[in-house]
């Protein structure tokens, strides 16, 4: 009864088209955006601003990024570290080399440098398919972090190896990077990016890029007897999920950690991507959101647990029994919902469509 | 800079032929090693179809299993057979909990679920037998043959002849196996058909427990030799990204495929870091492996020994 399309007719193609075709997802839609921008920054203190929802937003973008990739092209991909790690030096290198250059215009080239890099490592996926293809993004993985690792010119010969991003102004007297940055002006900046980017990324999947990559990754043969180029298809998917990981990888270093260092995107990195993918849900933009809440806040609520329950555990143990926790979990979503969050979301919305009559 | 890559490598193989020698006899040695691991990613892929991404977590946790034992005061051949059992308890939970409700699902649900594994297994060892590093001496000195150095001037390093030797004879008791028993058969079998495999009366479940327990002992091995050299420790578990090449090189399914790709991986390797390391900035063992894996795959994408790929809509 909450949740019912009927009674709204569409009179025009346009609004048949919609990005939110029913009324009660867009009134859920824009509810949330209003609570995001005008209820959190007011009532959420710095240590959540800053740790839980920069780090969710930045994941939640990683997460669009591979999920293009993996869930919508079928490319299964291990090396969103790696690209993160690309986007993150990129920005760096621009950032100090053109210091008045705007943040947006870092990250948007950060990213076509990043697009350039996967589409160079997607190459062989044309070539290659599943798990042979899976273990070769690994080599993106291990040899871009070893580039920026080894070669000096990446960290500006700086001796440590950490650097941290130059102060950059967004707009006036407005800090987005550096020690005069508020957590408020980067909470208000990554909300702003993070919704413009999902947009963006719900409009390219339904349109005719969107289409070749399903066509190809439910049946690569057949797509290509229907006339989608896989070189295209597969090496745009390549592009606009580096594109989004390199984004990602750029924000990361810059507002989050505030240091840029190989170390941050190591393969575990990439693993905790893919959790955030599987347990949200493959192929679906909202899933992505779901999946990287979910992954935050279970650290979270695992190391608070056992003082809550009154026990006491040393720092390794807890991290062990984390790792333990987070295995059996993701097997037990694979066996009970190997759609993830976002089939669960659409399941409530069927029982809501009934609810709280029975037919 | 062209000199350091194209001219100077070869030089110094040319001026010191014994030492290159060296180089690449203990390169084909570790990749003797690479391909213990990599044996029983192929042993599960060919029987069920499953990528197990989780063999590094078996290693680790066979070896921590091991050592944790006979650091009790067990018999170390008491604690080799239990570390054994418990790996096939691990294989028949694997089966039963895992494996059996994922039936029918896609293969890459299979492979995150392998995923899940490998963070299970990691956290379990480590929170049972802890973390720190365990040394572990079986007893091979780690130094070479004095004798046949001084009569032909090579080094060859007692340890690494001794894994070689622990390899042969797994992969010759394998390959028996998988050729002359009934249950060997039975694997084939599964590996070519899952559906005429189960209408022709074979057990599937069963032969995935046997599947995965001989896996898990294969690991046993590979991490009893690699604790010996490494110490037994978390490390353990990274391993498995030394494998990855050499199954992508060897392809999949072949079991020399393993072996062999695990040779052209460990001397290209030893070779490359030693000759080539200098010229490139050091370190590039991480990702060399993967490069070559690459380059071959372009040329065979199911790699040198793998199935050919025939696809139908």
């Amino acid at each position: 009864m909450i949740y019912r399309e009927a009674g709204q007719f569409k009179t025009s193609y346009n609004s048949d088209q919609a990005l939110l075709p029913v009324a009660q997802d867009r009134f859920f839609v824009i509810g949330l955006l209003v609570v995001a921008y005008l209820v959190i920054p007011f009532v959420a203190n710095d240590y959540w601003l800053n740790s839980i929802f920069l780090q969710f937003f930045i994941f939640a973008l990683a997460a669009i990024g591979l999920n293009i990739l993996t869930g919508y092209a079928g490319q299964l991909s291990l090396g969103t570290g790696g690209f993160m790690a690309c986007g993150a030096f990129s920005a760096y290198k621009l950032a100090t080399s053109f210091p008045d250059m705007h943040i947006i215009i870092v990250l948007f080239i950060a990213g076509l440098i990043t697009a350039l890099v996967g589409m160079l490592f997607g190459i062989p996926s044309l070539r290659i398919k599943g798990f042979y293809l899976a273990v070769s993004t690994l080599a993106a993985q291990f040899f871009l972090l070893w580039l920026f690792n080894r070669v000096p010119w990446f960290t500006n010969y700086s001796s440590s190896g950490v650097i941290s991003p130059p102060p950059i102004k967004l707009i006036g007297d407005y800090y987005i990077t550096g020690p005069q940055a508020t957590n408020l002006t980067q909470y208000f900046f990554t909300l702003t990016l993070v919704v413009v980017m999902a947009l963006g990324a719900r409009n390219i999947i339904r349109g005719h890029i969107g289409r070749s990559w399903m066509a190809m990754r439910d049946m690569d043969i057949a797509a290509e007897i229907i006339g989608i180029s896989p070189l295209r298809a597969k090496l745009s998917a390549f592009a606009v999920s580096s594109f989004y990981c390199g984004i990602a990888g750029a924000l990361w270093a810059f507002l989050y950690t505030e240091t840029v260092q190989p170390l941050a995107f190591e393969i575990n990195q990439s693993f905790l991507i893919l959790f955030m993918i599987i347990i949200g849900g493959l192929g679906s933009i909202l899933g992505s959101f779901f999946g990287a809440a979910f992954i935050l806040v279970l650290p979270i609520f695992l190391n608070s647990a056992p003082a809550l329950l009154g026990l006491k555990l040393s720092g390794s143990l807890v991290t062990h029994i984390e790792f333990m926790v987070f295995g059996v979990l993701i097997v037990f979503f694979l066996i009970v919902e190997p759609h993830g969050l976002a089939r669960l979301w659409g399941i409530a919305k069927e029982k809501l469509r009934l609810w709280p009559f029975p037919y | 800079m062209m000199q350091a890559f194209l001219f100077d490598p070869f030089m110094m193989m040319y001026d010191s032929p014994l030492f290159f020698v060296e180089v690449l006899v203990s390169g084909l040695m570790s990749g003797v090693m690479y391909a213990l691991v990599a044996l029983g990613f192929v042993l599960i892929f060919k029987a069920s179809g499953v990528f197990n991404f989780a063999q590094g977590a078996m290693v680790l946790f066979a070896a921590l299993t091991f050592v944790g034992l006979w650091e009790l005061g067990v018999n170390p051949w008491l604690a080799l057979i239990l570390s054994a059992v418990t790996m096939i308890g691990v294989a028949f939970s694997v089966e039963r909990i895992v494996l059996r409700p994922l039936v029918n699902q896609d293969p890459i649900i299979f492979f995150m679920a392998t995923i899940g594994i490998t963070y299970f297994l990691d956290g379990f060892g480590q929170t049972i037998w802890g973390s720190e590093v365990r040394p572990l001496d079986i007893g091979i000195p780690n130094e070479p043959f004095m004798d046949f150095a001084e009569w032909s001037g090579l080094y060859i390093n007692k340890f690494d002849v001794f894994a070689t030797v622990v390899c042969s004879v797994l992969v010759a008791l394998l390959a028996g196996f998988f050729t002359k028993t009934k249950i060997g058969r039975a694997l084939r079998a599964v590996a070519d058909d899952h559906q005429a495999a189960l209408s022709v009366g074979i057990p599937l479940k069963t032969i995935w427990t046997i599947v995965w327990s001989v896996a898990g002992i294969v690991g046993l091995a590979a991490g009893i030799l690699w604790g010996s050299k490494l110490g037994v420790q978390f490390t353990l578990a990274l391993i498995a990204f030394k494998a990855l090449p050499v199954l992508i090189l060897g392809g999949f399914t072949s079991i020399p495929g393993a072996i062999i790709g695990g040779l052209i991986i460990g001397s290209g390797e030893k070779i490359a870091e030693v000759y080539w390391g200098d010229a490139f900035g050091g370190a590039i063992e991480d990702w060399f492996a993967y490069v070559v894996a690459l380059i071959f795959l372009l040329f065979r994408p199911q790699g040198l020994f793998g199935e050919k790929i025939i696809e139908r809509v």
